[in-house]
């Protein structure tokens, strides 16, 4: 079976002088839970949007459901766009519309469906994420998990084949973290689709993915299982899914010598 | 806030607006009296118009009747073409004189019509033959000082034997 | 030596700015092309840009006409002042309707407009922008531009001139009210002088043309600030200063510009 998304030998830059992708070469199966984890600044958010087409690669080719990001054109890539479903960092609802609002608002984009219909349809994304309750809410009144649960139910709205999750977990608290983490899961395997989930919070998302692409200064270093990840050898993953303060990554922002700067030297 | 509520209020904001405009077209401005009408248009050469403007209003014994189109001069007479729009309910003989006067001491300049006793009536596109230009001041002060310097001039010459 | 050096350096950076300035502007032309290109879901869907009406036209009404009265209060008062030492009182309507047709109607109006709802457009567009609710649109295959930007930039288009005009009804009710019941002008003077000297063509339509031209400019500016502004909370806020000044300056300019094309071109006929 076709692959959901293919990457070959990517790069990207915004700037030719510093590249901010280099030599990406990444299988995602259809069906899975995959996750892009590394540091902040590594590259797997540029990764992400070039995925969604919202940056095109500079060298090499990347697939996604079918078509080279490439050559699409502004059309292609709504039609493309049509066909994902995309969980912001902190929701992103619309503060102008109430949730259901909100959850109805790509139905009312894109389909033509009768009001009785696009009701029911509403509030079945809505009772999927448990929040059928609070459809007539404005986003305001949400808490921060509760308005990312409403912002993945719109994210499914129109039933996409692949959902991309952009740190989805950031700034949770426990419970609300464990709700995501199994909606995540669930609806994956409830709607046959296949989710991407790009993340730093390592040792939380290890838990919910099938499989790991590890980045660092815009490659790919380590790839795996959860389980391959957390027996790796490699000095930065563990470092990274230790959380240890030393390591390949230094805790110091590199200086001239100590002893030159407090002027220790001279004295 | 409901839906039919903001329809109902943009449609209130948009009357108001139209209201506004129309209130402005015809309590304010003088829409009402004339563009509905039919005009009809004739010229009128002149020596000189003084202070003419276009827009500024056409009066027969001190009723508007019409307005001033359109100001041109004639290259080969030396001589200022004006084009008077009338409405078409007042008609004028053809030998119907025009007159550029002034309302008022320094009032704006205005053209006069007064009728004259030909039975044809002016048509769309005819001439008033018998204009009179307006009064300038600068010429009037000049003649009367010519006027009297002409007077003064013997009593000058006696003077200086 | 140093004073060259520091002149060369001062005269790099005024080039630098005059070119970002030049870029901006060609940006912003092209983002207006684009958003008028991409307007038919905003005309299609019209309920979209009838609810950008109600929030640029609706919300502004209440200080539009309570302005608008007070402008034309006080100029029946400085005008009567005035036109009474040249015994002229009786055309005190002439000069109220024409200041506020001509000229204070679509200017006071513009700039009320551009600090009410321009701002408010600005800030709307910027902070849907620093939420990443636009990035959200685009992700869910539907252009903000023709689904945010073109409804706002209508509603502002079309409500600009109509408060341009109940401003100046207004003004003239407030003029009225001063210099008839008031100050005791006789009400018949008023309003015939007015409709003697008020021309439909020359000034009131003048005068629409005007505020449809501001409202143009001013609707530009504040949804391309909004649009254009760095997405954090600091970014949106000097973007919504920089609507107010930015159209505040391009309505005086345009007037002076419109102003000098309409009323001395007549003159020299």
């Amino acid at each position: 079976m076709q692959p959901i998304v293919e990457i070959r030998k990517l790069a990207f830059a915004y700037d030719p002088a510093r590249p901010v992708l280099r030599d990406i070469d990444l299988t995602i199966k259809r069906g899975s839970v995959v996750g892009i984890m590394g540091q902040s600044g590594c590259g797997k958010t540029t990764l992400l949007r070039v995925i969604m087409g919202a940056l095109r690669p500079t060298a090499g080719e990347a697939r996604v459901l079918g078509h080279g990001t490439r050559e699409l054109d502004t059309e292609g890539l709504y039609a493309m766009r049509r066909k994902m479903g995309m969980l912001f960092q902190f929701g992103a609802l619309f503060t102008d519309m109430s949730v259901f609002e909100n959850v109805a608002f790509p139905l009312r984009e894109h389909t033509d469906l009768p009001d009785d219909l696009l009701n029911d349809l509403v509030l079945m994304k809505l009772q999927a994420v448990g929040l059928r309750g609070a459809a007539h809410l404005a986003p305001t009144e949400l808490s921060g998990g509760m308005a990312r649960r409403v912002a993945l139910a719109r994210s499914i709205a129109l039933d996409p084949q692949l959902i991309l999750y952009d740190e989805p977990f950031t700034g949770l608290d426990p419970i609300s973290f464990g709700v995501i983490v199994r909606l995540i899961r669930n609806l994956n395997d409830s709607l046959g689709a296949t989710s991407i989930i790009v993340t730093h919070d390592v040792q939380e998302a290890l838990g919910v993915v099938d499989y790991v692409y590890f980045m660092a200064a815009g490659r790919v270093i380590a790839q795996g299982t959860p389980d391959e990840i957390r027996a790796s050898g490699e000095p930065f993953v563990r470092q990274f899914v230790n959380g240890s303060s030393e390591g390949p990554v230094p805790f110091h922002y590199p200086a001239p010598g100590y002893d030159a700067d407090l002027e220790l030297a001279a004295a | 806030m409901n839906r039919s509520t903001i329809d109902l209020w943009v449609g209130v904001f948009v009357v108001a607006g139209i209201a506004g405009l129309l209130f402005l077209a015809l309590k304010v401005g003088n829409l009402a009296t004339f563009s509905t009408s039919q005009i009809y248009q004739v010229q009128a050469k002149f020596a000189n118009i003084g202070g003419l403007k276009v827009r500024a209003p056409v009066k027969s014994a001190g009723v508007v009747i019409g307005r001033v189109a359109d100001i041109r001069f004639d290259n080969e007479t030396y001589e200022a073409i004006v084009s008077i729009n009338i409405d078409s309910t007042f008609q004028f003989p053809r030998d119907t004189t025009a007159k550029i006067l002034t309302s008022g001491i320094l009032g704006e300049q205005y053209v006069g019509l007064e009728a004259g006793g030909d039975g044809v009536m002016l048509k769309n596109g005819d001439r008033l033959r018998l204009t009179q230009s307006a009064v300038v001041l600068e010429n009037l002060i000049s003649q009367f000082l010519f006027n009297k310097a002409a007077e003064g001039k013997p009593e000058a010459k006696d003077s200086a034997k | 030596m140093r004073f060259v050096t520091d002149m060369r350096a001062r005269i790099e950076r005024l080039g630098t700015s005059v070119t970002a300035h030049v870029w901006r502007l060609g940006f912003a032309s092209r983002f207006l092309f684009y958003l008028v290109v991409h307007s038919g879901t905003a005309l299609k869907r019209f309920r979209l840009t009838i609810a950008e009406i109600y929030f640029a036209g609706v919300l502004s009404l209440i200080i539009i006409l309570v302005s608008g009265l007070f402008v034309g209060m006080v100029l029946a008062l400085q005008g009567y002042e005035t036109l009474q030492r040249f015994g002229a009182s009786e055309s005190l309507g002439v000069l109220v309707a024409l200041s506020l047709v001509r000229e204070l109607g679509p200017v006071v109006a513009g700039l009320l407009f551009a600090s009410r709802a321009g701002s408010a457009i600005t800030a709307e567009i910027g902070l849907m922008k620093a939420t990443e609710q636009l990035s959200a649109m685009e992700m869910m295959a539907v252009d903000p531009i023709a689904r945010v930007v073109a409804p706002r930039f209508w509603g502002g288009v079309i409500s600009m001139p109509l408060l341009a005009a109940l401003f100046s009804a207004m003004g003239v009710f407030g003029g009225y009210l001063v210099g008839v019941q008031l100050i005791g002008v006789d009400a018949g003077a008023f309003w015939s002088q007015m409709q003697a000297a008020v021309d439909v063509r020359n000034d009131i339509m003048n005068g629409v043309i005007k505020s449809v031209v501001f409202g143009l400019a001013v609707t530009w500016i504040a949804v391309f600030e909004g649009y254009d502004a760095p997405p954090t909370a600091e970014g949106v806020s000097r973007a919504t200063t920089r609507t107010v000044v930015t159209s505040s300056l391009a309505i005086l300019f345009l007037d002076f510009i419109l102003t000098a094309l309409m009323f001395t071109g007549g003159n020299h006929q």
